[in-house]
C-alpha cells in the first residue's frame, strides 16, 4: 500500500514532467493542459482524502507494530517498536475470543435471517402487489433512515422485560418472554432482531431491483410443467438474483461485522457476561483505554476478517452462475474476480 | 449503480404488468389477500417501535413505567420535551448536529463533483491509480481509522472543536462515485462544444456540467446529510465536552449515564433526533431508497 501512496505526494505542479515520462501515452500539450486542469480539480478531494483517509489507514498498520499509547500523544519518540506482539497479545486474550465469538455470533445468524425476510418480503411485493407497493415500500424502509443510537434506545425500552411491549405481545400467546438484555442468552438475539428490523429495508429495495430481471415468462413456463412456488424459487428466482443476493449479502457481511452502536447503546457496553461485546466495541474500549497498538492490530484483524468474509461470500455465492459448467469449481478462485464487479454494479 | 438508479423507474412499471399477465396465467387472478394481509402485519410491526416511541414520549414517567402498560396516553404530557431544554443543551446539541451536517454536506458536493467530473470526463495523468485507491478504501472499515484519525486531530490540536468533527468527512469516497457515474452518462459533446467556444475546464464544469448534475447532487446531499445527522462513532471520540456533542452522542451518553432508567426523556430524545429525518425521508423518499440501494447498508 505504502508503495502506491508514494507517487502522489507530489503535488499537481509537478504532473507536466511526469506526465511526460509515460511513452505509452502520446504526451501532448494539450493532453498535458488537460492533465494540470484535472488535478486541480482532483487536488482539493485528494488532500482532504490524504491526509484523513489514506494516511490513517496507513498509520493505523504502523501503530500495530508499536507500544504507543495515550500517553504518547505528548511525546512521539517515546514509542517502541515491538514487531507483532500486539497481535500476539491480542489473539490470547480471553475478552477478544469472546469478542469475536459474539460477532461471529451477530453475523451468521443475522446475515442469513435478514437476507432470507428481506427477499421473501421483496418477492411478495414483487408478486400481485400493485396498489399499495410503493405504501409498503417506505414503511419497511423507514427504519434505514433513522439513527442507531436513537432506535436502539426506543428498542431498550421496548425489550423491556415486565412491560416492553415485545413481552407483552408474547404475553397475548401465552409466551413469558425472557429478560432479553438482562439475560446472556437472550441480549445478542435482541440485538439481532433488532438489527434486522432496521437493515431489511435496504435490502428489499436492492432485491426488488434484482427481481425484475427475473422474467415472468420462466415462472409461467416452470408453473406450466407443474413447479410450485417453492420450486420455482429454488431453481428459478434464486440462480437468476445470485449477483444482487451476492451484493446483498456482501453489503450486510460488512456492516455486521462492525457491529457497535446497538450493543454499546442496548446493554450499557457489553451487555451481562460481557454477552454483547462486539469486536468493535473492545476496540472502542481499548481505545478508552488509551492502549492505542492493542487497539489498532484488533482493528487489522477485523478489517482481515472483513476481507475474509467478503471473499467467502464471492465463493460461495458467486460460483455456479445461471448457465452451470459442473465441475468448474476448481476455476472458481479465478472466475470470482472477475464476477466481484458485475455483482456489485448491480 | 447508475443503470439501477436511473432503469429502476421504468423497469417498475413494466414487471408490474408482467405481473399482471403472469398472476392471470397461473390463474391466481383472485386478488391475493393473503399477501397482502402478511404484508400489513409486518408492516405493523415495522412501525410499532416508531409508534410506540411517539407514543410514550408524551406520557409522564409514571405512566410510561407502569404495569400493564397503557398503548394510549392517558395523561398527555409535553413534560419530556421540555426536560430537554430545561436538563439537557438539548438546542446546542441540535445546533451542532445541523452544523456539522451542512458543512460536511457542502463540502462533499463540491469536492466530490470536482473529482467526479475529472474522473468521468478528462483523460488525466494518474486518473487510474488515484481511482483504485479512493476505491481501495471504500472497504476498509471506518474503526481502523479511528485510533491513527484521533491521534492526527489531537496533534492538530482540534479534538472538540467542529473542525475536528467536519474535515474527516469532507471527502467521501461514496459521492466520488456516485458523481462519477452520473456524468460518465451525460454526452462528450457538450463538453467539446464548450471547448470549442472556448470556456475554460472550470467553466465547463461550472457552467455546463453542473447545472446538469442536480439529480445527482440532491440524492448525494440527502444522503451526506442523512449520513452525518446520525453519525456516532467519531463525533462519540472527538466531541468531549457538551458544547460539541452532536445529538446522537448526547442521547447515547445520557441514556447510559444516570439518566438510565428516565425512559420519558430518552424517548423525547430519541423523537427529536428521528423526527426530522422521517420527515424529510417521507417527502423525498424516491430518491433516498435508491440512493441508499446502490451505496449499502451503513
Amino acid at each position: 500500500m505504502a508503495t502506491t501512496i508514494l507517487p502522489k505526494s507530489p503535488a499537481p505542479a509537478h504532473q507536466p514532467a511526469r506526465g511526460a515520462g509515460p511513452a505509452v501515452r502520446r504526451s501532448t500539450p494539450l493532453r498535458r493542459r488537460r492533465s494540470i486542469a484535472a488535478w486541480g480539480f482532483a487536488a482539493p478531494f485528494v488532500l482532504l482524502f490524504l491526509v484523513f483517509t489514506a494516511w490513517p489507514v496507513i498509520s493505523s498498520l504502523l501503530m500495530s507494530v508499536t507500544d504507543i499509547k495515550s500517553r504518547d500523544l505528548r511525546d512521539p519518540f517515546n514509542v517502541n517498536f515491538v514487531g507483532i506482539d500486539n497481535f500476539a497479545a491480542v489473539l490470547r486474550d480471553p475478552l477478544f475470543w469472546q469478542a469475536a465469538r459474539n460477532t461471529g455470533y451477530f453475523v451468521i445468524v443475522g446475515v442469513p435471517l435478514v437476507m432470507f425476510v428481506s427477499l421473501m418480503i421483496a418477492i411478495a411485493l414483487n408478486t400481485g402487489i400493485t396498489r399499495l407497493s410503493g405504501f409498503f415500500r417506505v414503511g419497511y424502509f423507514m427504519p434505514v433512515v433513522t439513527s442507531i443510537v436513537a432506535v436502539a434506545v426506543v428498542w431498550r425500552f421496548l425489550l423491556k422485560d415486565d412491560t416492553g411491549i415485545i413481552n407483552v405481545a408474547l404475553g397475548w400467546f401465552g409466551i413469558d418472554g425472557p429478560n432479553w438484555l438482562g439475560d446472556p442468552n437472550w441480549s445478542m438475539p435482541a440485538i439481532i432482531l433488532m438489527a434486522v428490523w432496521r437493515s431489511m429495508g435496504t435490502l428489499i429495495v436492492i432485491f426488488l431491483a434484482g427481481l425484475q430481471g427475473v422474467p415472468a415468462s420462466l415462472h409461467e413456463a416452470a408453473a406450466l410443467d407443474g413447479a410450485n412456488a417453492m420450486q420455482r424459487l429454488r431453481l428459478i428466482t434464486v440462480p437468476i438474483m445470485r449477483p444482487t443476493l451476492l451484493f446483498g449479502a456482501v453489503l450486510t457481511g460488512i456492516g455486521y461485522l462492525q457491529l457497535f452502536e446497538e450493543p454499546l447503546v442496548m446493554t450499557n457496553g457489553g451487555g451481562p457476561l460481557n454477552s454483547t461485546m462486539s469486536v468493535s466495541l473492545y476496540i472502542y474500549r481499548q481505545f478508552g483505554f488509551g492502549n492505542y497498538g492493542i487497539a489498532s492490530a484488533m482493528s487489522y484483524l477485523l478489517f482481515l476478517a472483513i476481507v475474509l468474509l467478503t471473499l467467502l461470500q464471492f465463493r460461495l455465492l458467486s460460483e455456479r452462475d445461471p448457465r452451470p459448467r459442473k465441475k468448474a469449481r476448481t476455476a472458481s478462485p479465478a472466475a470470482s474476480p472477475t464476477t466481484a464487479p458485475e455483482g456489485s454494479t448491480r | 449503480m447508475s443503470t439501477m438508479t436511473h432503469k429502476a423507474p421504468g423497469s417498475t412499471s413494466t414487471a408490474v404488468k408482467q405481473n399482471k399477465t403472469r398472476s392471470i396465467a397461473i390463474g391466481e387472478a383472485r386478488p391475493q389477500w393473503w399477501l397482502y394481509l402478511s404484508l400489513g402485519i409486518g408492516l405493523v410491526v415495522m412501525l410499532t417501535p416508531f409508534v410506540c416511541m411517539v407514543l410514550s414520549a408524551f406520557k409522564p414517567e409514571a405512566e410510561i413505567r407502569a404495569n400493564p402498560p397503557t398503548w394510549w396516553p392517558q395523561t398527555f404530557t409535553l413534560e419530556n420535551f421540555s426536560e430537554l431544554f430545561t436538563r439537557l443543551n438539548f438546542p446546542q446539541f441540535f445546533t451542532n448536529s445541523a452544523v456539522v451536517a451542512v458543512l460536511v454536506t457542502l463540502g462533499n458536493l463540491v469536492f466530490c463533483s470536482m473529482l467526479g467530473y475529472a474522473f468521468a470526463k478528462i483523460d488525466f495523468w494518474g486518473r487510474d491509480w488515484l481511482f483504485r485507491l479512493v476505491l481501495g478504501t471504500m472497504m476498509v472499515p471506518g474503526i481502523v481509522m479511528l485510533v491513527p484519525l484521533f491521534v492526527l486531530v489531537s496533534r492538530l490540536g482540534l479534538v472538540n472543536s467542529y473542525a475536528g468533527l467536519i474535515l474527516p468527512f469532507l471527502a467521501g469516497p461514496f459521492g466520488v462515485f456516485l458523481m462519477r457515474q452520473f456524468i460518465s452518462a451525460l454526452p462528450d459533446e457538450l463538453i467539446d462544444a464548450g471547448r470549442i467556444d472556448g470556456a475554460s475546464e472550470l467553466r465547463i464544469f461550472a457552467q455546463i456540467i453542473m447545472p446538469l448534475c442536480k439529480p445527482a447532487l440532491a440524492t448525494l446531499g440527502i444522503l451526506t446529510f442523512l449520513g452525518s445527522w446520525n453519525n456516532f462513532l467519531w463525533p462519540l471520540v472527538v466531541a468531549s465536552s457538551e458544547d460539541k456533542y452532536t445529538l446522537p452522542v448526547a442521547l447515547a451518553l445520557y441514556s447510559t449515564g444516570q439518566n438510565e432508567n428516565h425512559y420519558g426523556l430518552m424517548l423525547a430524545g430519541a423523537v427529536a433526533v428521528v423526527a426530522p429525518v422521517l420527515i424529510v425521508f417521507l417527502f423525498l423518499q424516491k430518491q433516498i431508497i435508491q440512493g441508499i440501494a446502490t451505496s449499502g447498508i451503513k
